[in-house]
C-alpha cells in the first residue's frame, strides 16, 4: 500500500454491498460484474466510470435528491438516479449521452444560478464538488441571473471553533445531514424550510455551538462544498499531500490522514480504509491537535538540583549524562533496586518497549511499570486467568453482527466517540441493549436508541450484579451446555455453577446491595442469554474497583456460560482508555512480565532475552507504581524515569503522591509539557508529539497500526531516541538507528509479534495480534475452536463489599470518569479550542442530594473525603441517582484525585477510583488544598520563566 | 513499606481466593499470586512485620500461604 496520499481518495458514491451473489451488467458497452444491492453508480466507478452526482457519497446511503446522476438504460423508460437504481443482471446502462448532458446541464444550472461565483478565493477551490461538477457537465452559461431570490447573503456561523457553515454556499443535498445521523448518530442537524426556502440547521435554528453538535466533523467530511469548512483550511488553503497515521487519544485507534503543507498540518482526515473507524472521527482525533504547536511546549532539556531551584537550559548531552550519573548514583548508594520507570499508554509501542527494557537491562531490576496499572491491568489479570490472554476478543467489526449488546462501566459515546458511533448504528438497526452503570450514561436514551434495561447499581457493586446475571443464567436453565463441555474446564464450570446458584447470589438476595430491583436483573439476565449474538463491552467502571480484577472474571464467566466467544457478534471487549494501553501492556510494561506476557520468573523466557540482551535478569517481579510511591516513603526507592505520564494528577490520594515524589532525589521527567509530575522533577527531557515520530500503537482490537512521522522533532530527539541515549550514558549501548529495529526484535522476541514488520503493516494497513506463521496477516477474532490457554476456565466470583463506606460523616459515593471533548489528564486537549466544551471540572450531584444541603446550579462545593479535600461548581442533574455524585479529573486544579483514596484492586493494586465516601456541603472558598497547588504552581511556572539558558544549550536546537 | 497497607492487601488476596471450594489449592494460589506479583521488599516486610508482632491480623489462609513461601 502507498502510504502517502493524494488527498482525494476515490468516492464509489454508494457504500458497497456485502452479498455474496454477483451480478453481471453492461455499462457504456463494458461489462462489469458486482455484488447483488450495488448501486449503478458504484458499478460505473468499478467499470472505470464516474457517473456526475452531488447528493451521494460512498459513506452515506443514497438519497436521489440532485438528480444529476441520471442514467439511460435499455429497454426502461425515463432516466432513473444510478445512485437509488440497483445493478441488475444483464442491464445494459449508458451514462453519457446527449440528452443525460442537456439534464445534467439544466441542473448545474439551477444549483449555480443560487451560488456565489467566487471560486478563485473560496476555501473549497480545488476541492470542490460542485465546481468539478460544473466542468464535468460542461456548464457553460447560467440563464437566470442573480437578480431573483437568492441565498447569497446568507452570514456564516463561525460559531464552533473547528468549522464554519456557510448557508450561501449551501446545495442543501443533505449529505450533512445524513452523516450527522448515518456516521455519528447524533441527529443534530435538519433540513428547515421547504422549496427554496430549506435551508441546512443544527437543533432548532440554533447555532452549532448552541445545538446538539458534538463536533465530530463527519458532516464537514460528507459536504461536497466550502458550506461547511474546517477553519484551518480557510487559513492555510488545501493541503498538497498526505501521510497515514494513527490518532494519538483513545483505545480506538483510529486511522487518519494528516494532511499536510509542506511540514504543517492543515487538516487531519479519517482514513476510509482504516479499520478500525472505517472514515470516521471524534473532536479530539480530527480536530484537537493543536497542542502539537502550542507555546507551552517545551523544547529544550532541562535540569536542577533541588525542586526549588529556577531550571537550567542545557544540552541533551548534558541531561542525559545528569540523569545517567544521579540514576547511578543512588543505586551505589541505596540499592539495584531503589530506581524504576514509568511507560506510558500515550507512548508508541517501540518506546515503551525501549524503557522496560531499560529498566531491566540497565537499572538492572525489574521496577517498571505502566499506567494501564490504574485503568486496565484487571482485565489483564482477569481474561489471563480465564481465558489464557490479556485482550478483547473481537474487532469492532464485530458489533454489527450482535444481537445484544451488554454495556457494563463505559461510556462509549464520551471516552471511544468512534466506536460508540458504530455502535448506535447497530443499536439503531434493532440490536438490544442492557446496561448496567450507576450514572444515566447517554446510550441509556440518545436519539432512536433505548436501553431495553438500565441496571442502575450502586458503585462498587458490579461483582454482585454479574453474580446474579450468572445465577439467573444457571437456575433459569439459560446456559449453553454444550458449548461449555467441548470448550471449558468441566471441574472448575462444576464448582462455578454451585457458587453462582447458591441464594445469596440471586438478584433479589442482592438487591439490597446493588440497589436494581430484582426482576430487571431476571429479564435483562434472559435477554442477554437468549437474544442470539450476546457481546459484552465494558470499560474503567468495572476494573477501576477494589474487586476489579473479581468482575473482569465474572464477565468472562458469563460469555463462557452463554457460549458467547468465538465466533463474530459476541465476545468479551475491553474498551481501553487511552491510544496504547493494550500495546504498552504487550510489551512488557508490567514489572512482572515480559513482552507477551511471560512472567518473568519463567526460565525459558528469561533465558531467551537475557541471550538477546547480553545480561543477566532478574526472575523477581518489580515494584508496581502505587508500591513504587510507598517504597518512596520508606526511603528505598529515590530514582524515576518517567516517560509520557503524569503521575501527580492522574493516581489516586494525590498528597500521598506528592509526599513520595518529595521524597525521590532524582525524578526524570520526558513530556511534551511541564505536566504535573515535571513541577516535582529534576530532569526534564523534551518529549515528541505523535506527528514526530515513527511507530506503532495497539488498539483496544489488538490493532497494531503505524504512527508516521510527518515533521521533524522539535526538540531535536524522538522520544525513542532519547531513551536510547540515556541507555548508552548508563553504559548499556542500544544501536538502533530507526524504530522498524525495534519492531524487529520486539517481533524476535515475542511469539505473538513474530510476523509483524513495518513492511506488512504498510501493505495491509493494519494487523492484529497474534500474528505469526500461523495467521501471517494477524487474528481478527480470538478463541475460535479453542482458548488460548487450552480449556476455558470458569472461577468463583465471591462479591465482597469495598472498604470504602459510607458513614453519616460521608454519606454519599463519588464516583469519577471523562467527557467527550477532554482526554485524560487534559495536558493536550486543555491546550486547544476543545477547552470551549468543557473548562472546567463539575461535581454531579441529583437534585434531590442538591436539595437537601441548598445547593444550586453553578454553586461552589466542597467534596470531603477521608483522604482529602477539593472544590467544585455544581452540577445538578438527573443523570445522577441519589447518594451518587460524579466528577472528571481533566483539570489539575479540580483536584478529582485529592479526594480518591489508596483503595486498590486486590490482584493488580488498580486503584478504585469509582468508590469514595464522601461529604459535599456549600462553601464560599477554594480548599486549602486547591491554595497550596495554586501556590505551588505559581512558583514552579516562576522557576520555568526564570530558567538559566548556558550556552552549551543556547548553541544547540 | 507501610505494612497496613500490605496487610490489608494480603487480606484482600485471601479474600478471593478463600471462596475456591479446595481449600489447599486456595492457599497454594494465595502463595503464588504473591509470589508472582509482589516485589521481594513487600514480602520481606510483611513477614519481619509477623515474626515481631505475630499474625492475627492475617487472614489465617494468607497465614497458611506465607509459611508456604517462607517456611518459618
Ligand atoms: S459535527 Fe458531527 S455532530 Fe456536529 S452536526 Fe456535524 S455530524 Fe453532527
Ligand atoms: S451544508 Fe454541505 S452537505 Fe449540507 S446540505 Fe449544504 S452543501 Fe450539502
Ligand atoms: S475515537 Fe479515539 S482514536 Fe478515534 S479520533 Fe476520537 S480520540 Fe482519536
Ligand atoms: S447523486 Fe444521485 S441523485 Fe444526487
Amino acid at each position: 500500500m502507498d502510504t502517502t496520499h493524494h488527498p482525494h481518495d476515490v468516492d464509489y458514491g454508494t457504500p458497497a454491498s456485502v452479498s455474496e451473489k454477483l451480478v453481471t451488467l453492461e455499462i457504456d458497452g463494458f461489462e462489469v460484474t458486482v455484488p447483488e444491492g450495488t448501486s449503478l453508480m458504484r458499478a460505473a466507478v468499478e467499470a472505470g466510470t464516474q457517473i456526475p452526482k452531488l447528493c451521494a457519497t460512498d459513506s452515506l446511503e443514497p438519497f436521489g435528491s440532485c438528480r444529476l446522476c441520471l442514467v439511460e438504460i435499455e429497454g426502461r423508460r425515463g432516466f432513473p438516479a444510478s445512485c437509488t437504481t440497483p445493478a441488475e443482471a444483464g442491464m445494459k446502462v449508458r451514462t453519457q449521452s446527449p440528452k443525460l448532458a442537456d439534464l445534467r446541464r439544466g441542473v448545474m444550472e439551477l444549483y449555480i444560478s443560487d451560488h456565489p461565483l467566487d471560486c478563485l478565493t473560496c476555501s473549497a477551490n480545488g476541492d470542490c464538488e460542485l465546481q468539478d461538477m460544473a466542468g464535468t457537465v460542461g456548464l457553460r452559461d447560467v440563464r437566470y441571473g442573480y437578480e431573483g431570490l437568492n441565498h447569497l447573503k446568507d452570514q456564516a456561523d463561525t460559531s464552533n471553533p473547528y468549522f464554519t457553515y456557510d448557508p450561501s454556499k449551501c446545495i442543501v443535498c443533505n449529505r450533512c445531514v445524513r452523516a450527522c445521523e448515518e456516521t455519528q448518530g447524533t441527529f443534530a442537524l435538519t433540513i428547515s424550510g421547504r422549496g427554496f426556502e430549506s435551508r441546512v440547521s443544527a437543533g432548532e435554528s440554533q447555532a452549532f455551538m448552541d445545538s446538539e453538535c458534538v463536533s465530530c466533523g463527519a458532516c464537514v467530511d460528507a459536504c461536497p462544498t466550502a458550506t461547511l469548512m474546517e477553519k484551518t483550511v480557510i487559513e492555510a488553503g488545501q493541503p498538497d499531500h498526505s501521510v497515514l497515521t494513527t490518532c494519538a487519544y483513545c483505545g480506538v485507534g483510529c486511522g487518519f490522514k494528516a494532511d499536510m503543507k509542506g511540514s504543517e498540518v492543515v487538516r487531519m482526515t479519517p482514513w476510509k480504509d482504516g479499520k478500525a473507524n472505517e472514515g470516521h472521527a471524534c473532536i479530539k482525533g480530527r480536530f484537537a491537535w493543536g497542542y502539537t504547536t502550542h507555546k507551552d511546549r517545551i523544547l529544550k532539556p532541562m535540569i536542577r538540583s533541588k525542586i526549588t531551584d529556577p531550571w537550567q537550559e542545557v544540552s541533551w548531552e548534558t541531561a542525559i549524562g545528569h540523569a545517567a550519573s544521579e540514576f547511578r548514583r543512588i543505586q551505589n548508594k541505596f540499592g539495584v533496586d531503589s530506581i524504576g520507570g514509568i511507560t506510558s499508554s500515550r507512548c508508541t509501542n517501540e518506546e515503551t518497549y525501549l524503557v522496560q527494557k531499560l529498566v531491566r537491562a540497565s537499572f538492572g531490576n525489574n521496577n517498571v511499570d505502566t499506567c494501564a496499572r490504574v485503568c486496565h491491568s484487571p482485565t489483564g489479570y482477569g481474561l489471563g486467568q480465564t481465558y489464557g490472554t490479556s485482550a478483547g476478543t473481537q474487532t469492532f467489526k464485530s458489533i454489527e453482527k450482535a444481537d445484544v449488546i451488554l454495556v457494563i462501566g463505559a461510556n462509549p459515546t464520551d471516552a471511544h466517540p468512534v466506536f460508540g458511533s458504530r455502535m448506535k448504528k447497530r443499536l439503531r438497526e434493532g440490536a438490544r441493549l442492557i446496561i448496567v452503570d450507576p450514572r444515566k450514561i447517554e446510550l441509556v436514551s440518545a436519539p432512536h436508541i433505548k436501553a431495553d434495561y438500565h441496571l442502575q447499581l450502586r458503585p462498587g457493586t458490579n461483582v454482585a450484579i454479574v453474580n446474579a446475571l450468572a445465577h439467573v443464567i444457571v437456575t433459569e436453565g439459560l446456559l449453553d451446555q454444550q458449548f461449555i463441555d467441548e470448550r471449558c474446564d468441566k471441574e472448575a464450570f462444576n464448582y462455578w455453577r454451585d457458587f453462582v446458584a447458591s441464594d445469596n447470589n440471586s438478584p433479589e438476595a442482592l438487591e439490597s446491595m446493588t440497589g436494581v430491583p430484582a426482576h430487571l436483573v431476571r429479564e435483562a439476565a434472559r435477554l442477554y442469554a437468549t437474544a442470539g449474538n450476546g457481546a459484552i463491552y465494558y470499560g474503567l467502571g468495572v476494573t477501576e474497583h477494589s474487586q476489579g480484577s473479581t468482575a473482569v472474571i465474572g464477565i468472562a464467566n458469563l460469555a463462557m456460560a452463554t457460549g458467547n466467544i468465538g465466533r463474530e457478534g459476541v465476545g468479551v471487549n475491553p474498551l481501553r482508555g487511552q491510544n496504547n494501553v493494550q500495546g504498552s501492556c504487550d510489551m512488557g510494561s508490567f514489572p512482572h512480565e515480559y513482552p507477551g506476557y511471560r512472567h518473568v520468573s519463567d526460565d525459558a523466557t528469561r533465558t531467551l532475552f537475557e541471550k538477546d540482551w547480553g545480561v543477566s535478569l532478574r526472575k523477581e517481579p518489580g515494584l508496581r507504581i502505587p508500591n513504587m510511591f510507598e517504597a518512596a516513603m520508606d526511603g528505598t526507592f529515590k530514582g524515576l524515569y518517567c516517560q509520557g505520564e503524569d503521575i501527580v494528577q492522574s493516581d489516586p490520594n494525590t498528597q500521598h503522591v506528592i509526599a513520595a515524589m518529595e521524597a525521590m532525589e532524582c525524578i526524570v521527567v520526558q513530556d511534551l509539557f511541564l505536566n504535573e509530575t515535571a513541577k516535582y522533577a529534576h530532569v526534564f527531557l523534551p518529549g515528541s508529539s505523535f506527528l514526530e515520530k515513527d511507530g506503532t500503537f495497539t488498539n483496544a482490537e489488538r490493532r497494531i497500526s503505524r504512527v508516521r512521522k510527518v515533521m521533524a522533532p522539535k526538540a531535536g530527539l524522538a522520544d525513542w531516541e532519547a531513551t536510547v541515549a540515556l541507555s548508552n550514558a548508563l553504559g548499556y549501548p542500544m544501536h538502533y538507528k530507526d524504530p522498524s529495529e525495534i519492531m524487529a526484535e520486539i517481533a524476535r522476541l515475542t511469539p505473538t509479534f513474530s510476523g509483524v514488520t513495518y513492511e506488512k503493516l504498510d501493505q495491509l494497513g493494519s494487523v492484529q495480534w497474534p500474528c505469526n506463521d500461523a495467521m501471517p496477516e494477524g487474528t481478527p477474532l480470538m478463541h475460535i475452536d479453542h482458548f488460548v490457554r487450552g480449556k476455558g476456565r470458569f472461577l468463583i466470583t465471591q462479591y465482597v463489599p469495598t472498604h470504602e463506606k459510607v458513614t453519616p460523616k460521608f454519606p454519599l459515593l463519588l464516583t469519577t470518569g471523562r467527557i467527550l471533548s477532554q482526554y485524560n489528564v487534559g495536558a493536550q486537549t486543555r491546550r486547544t479550542e476543545n477547552v470551549q466544551f468543557h473548562e472546567e471540572d463539575r461535581l454531579d450531584i441529583h437534585p434531590q442530594d442538591a436539595a437537601e444541603r441548598g445547593i444550586q446550579e453553578d454553586d461552589w462545593v466542597g467534596i470531603t473525603s477521608r483522604a482529602g479535600e477539593t472544590v467544585l461548581r455544581a452540577r445538578v442533574t438527573e443523570r445522577m441517582q441519589p447518594g451518587v455524585v460524579y466528577t472528571t479529573f481533566h483539570f489539575p486544579e479540580s483536584g478529582a484525585n485529592v479526594i480518591t483514596t489508596d483503595n486498590s484492586d486486590w490482584a493488580t493494586n488498580c486503584p478504585e477510583y469509582k468508590v469514595t465516601a464522601v461529604q459535599v456541603v456549600k462553601v464560599k472558598h477554594t480548599s486549602e488544598w486547591q491554595e497550596n497547588f495554586h501556590e505551588f504552581n505559581e512558583t514552579q511556572l516562576r522557576l520555568l520563566k526564570e530558567k538559566v539558558v548556558t550556552t552549551e544549550a543556547a548553541g544547540t536546537r | 513499606m507501610n505494612v497496613e497497607n500490605l496487610i490489608k492487601m494480603a487480606n484482600d488476596i485471601g479474600t478471593f481466593f478463600e471462596a475456591m471450594p479446595n481449600r489447599e489449592q486456595a492457599t497454594r494460589d494465595v502463595a503464588t499470586h504473591i509470589r508472582k506479583f509482589w516485589e521481594p521488599r513487600m514480602q520481606k516486610s510483611l513477614i519481619a512485620y509477623l515474626g515481631t508482632h505475630g499474625d492475627e491480623t492475617l487472614k489465617p489462609i494468607v497465614r497458611d500461604a506465607l509459611r508456604e513461601i517462607h517456611p518459618a
